[in-house]
């Protein structure tokens, strides 16, 4: 994408687009990245709802992949992961291993 | 027809906000601008204007309040003073980079430590480069007729930067003068309705305020705030133009008194400029070639302009009523080198610190310094470049 020269930006850098945050793709931040081990889920959406941004999907009212061009990896979805018989549904790993 | 009166410089300022009548007023007190905010505040209750006043906790809150309101879409004033206006200091940035068109009228006052409460311009300079539009004013009807044309600047479609109007702590503010009022249809029409530019309460056209500009965009915004700042002197004096047709008040970039055929003069801000004014006619009489240059718009400085005027001169004495500590030299000193430096004949350029904390000026200081600056110019040499005057050793 060509970057706008400093006479083309908007004054007082407003956003007038909605929903234009979709297009800041965080997920390069990431240092640690969210595991699903589909076989411990035991489908409670907890990852879904404590999700601080929306990197977690659900797709017909189940849990679906992550979304990792938005996923920052804070970690708060394994953390909040009850498992199932002891053993987490979502792990983290570093980025890159 | 307009009124004569008798008022202190706060009440010049409350009047010209009731006439403007804005949307929302922020504002939390401090001496010497609580009385200009009381008075006010007396209006709103009185039913006299139809603004709405938030109580905030402290200054910080206040311009928070004013950027919210403002981005909202509202025309927002506010006042303060000193540690008022040093708690706003990073709001002020968000204020000015946002380009919301808040009108800030500050009652200059000296900064703490040591506490004081009286005149200086130490909290004004510490905001001079802030990104706001800084109009200065010698006495109450300078610094009401400023805070009507500081709406139209602020507001102009081409600017929408946020402006302060600045007078004298306690010698403007609390003293009485003779000026006059403009009738409350024409400041109303001069002021004109306010025009709102992606105000948040508009609901149709959702938009959002304040996002993260990393290094790959901030650049730009800099240097596209620099290009508005600008467009100021420009408009300032077309505001003044339109100013002059309802008041007869002359006002430009910068006052000038004796001046064109001076070969001595003093470059000096707010009520002191007066006492210069009066001192220099009595060297005029004695024969002495003496004038003034009083800036009026402080930010954005107009350092060709303010050289044009200058330039002809043999010695020229810049009185700071604040020091900047570590900087060799007071703030409007380092702006007037700056507007004479690309001429390679320019006057010689003498620094005193004066008035700290409301220390007086007093007439003698003036002789003293135009004694000074006469002497300089017959000899071309100087014995100290900065020197701080009506100080015990």
């Amino acid at each position: 994408m060509k970057l706008k020269g400093w006479k083309d930006v908007k004054p007082g850098a407003v956003v007038t687009e909605a929903g234009s945050a979709l297009k800041f793709k965080t997920g390069s931040w990431r240092a640690f990245k969210p595991k699903w081990i589909e076989e411990n889920c035991i489908q409670c959406m907890f990852c879904w709802i404590y999700c601080p941004d929306m990197a977690v999907k659900a797709k017909d009212g189940k849990r679906a992949e992550f979304d990792y061009d938005y996923c920052k990896g804070c970690g708060i979805c394994a953390l909040e992961c009850p498992g199932k018989k002891g053993n987490k549904a979502i792990v983290m790993e570093e980025e890159g291993k | 027809m307009p009124k004569i009166v008798a008022v202190t410089g706060n009440e010049a300022v409350a009047e010209a906000f009731r006439q403007v009548n804005p949307d929302v007023c922020a504002a939390y007190p401090i001496t010497p601008s609580t009385d200009l905010m009381q008075r006010f505040a007396s209006f709103v209750n009185n039913g006299k204007v139809k603004t709405e006043i938030i109580l905030v906790e402290s200054e910080h809150s206040a311009m928070s309040a004013c950027i919210g309101a403002s981005a909202a879409g509202g025309r927002v004033i506010t006042a303060t003073s000193s540690q008022g206006l040093a708690l706003m200091w990073e709001e002020l940035f968000i204020a000015s980079g946002t380009r919301l068109p808040i009108v800030l009228g500050l009652v200059n006052r000296a900064l703490s430590a040591p506490l004081n409460i009286h005149g200086d311009h130490s909290d004004g300079m510490g905001a001079r480069d802030c990104g706001w539009i800084q109009l200065w004013s010698e006495n109450a009807q300078e610094a009401y007729d400023n805070t009507i044309q500081a709406f139209r600047i602020a507001e102009h479609m081409d600017i929408r930067l946020p402006a302060m109007t600045c007078m004298d702590g306690f010698i403007i503010s609390h003293s009485i003068e003779r000026m006059e009022y403009l009738d409350d249809e024409v400041v109303k029409n001069f002021a004109g309705e306010f025009r709102t530019v992606n105000p948040l309460l508009d609901i149709e056209h959702p938009v959002s305020y304040g996002p993260l500009i990393l290094p790959d965009y901030y650049m730009e915004f800099r240097r596209a705030h620099a290009e508005v700042m600008s467009k100021v002197p420009e408009v300032v004096l077309s505001v003044a133009k339109d100013f002059e047709k309802i008041s007869g008040r002359k006002y430009s970039l910068f006052e000038t008194y004796r001046l064109e055929d001076a070969e001595i003069a003093f470059v000096i801000l707010n009520s002191a400029a007066g006492t210069s004014k009066d001192v220099i006619d009595e060297f005029r009489n004695k024969g002495v070639k003496a004038g003034l240059l009083k800036p009026r718009l402080y930010r954005p400085f107009p350092y060709e302009e303010v050289g044009e005027a200058l330039k002809h001169l043999k010695a020229v004495c810049v009185l700071d009523r604040a020091d900047a500590f570590g900087a060799s030299y007071g703030p409007l000193y380092i702006d007037i080198a700056a507007s004479l430096y690309p001429y390679k004949e320019k006057p010689t350029l003498i620094n005193k610190i004066y008035g700290l904390g409301g220390r007086d000026y007093l007439p003698e200081h003036a002789e003293l310094v135009l004694n000074e600056l006469a002497e300089v110019a017959k000899t071309g040499r100087v014995k100290t470049f900065k020197e701080y005057i009506g100080v015990r050793e």
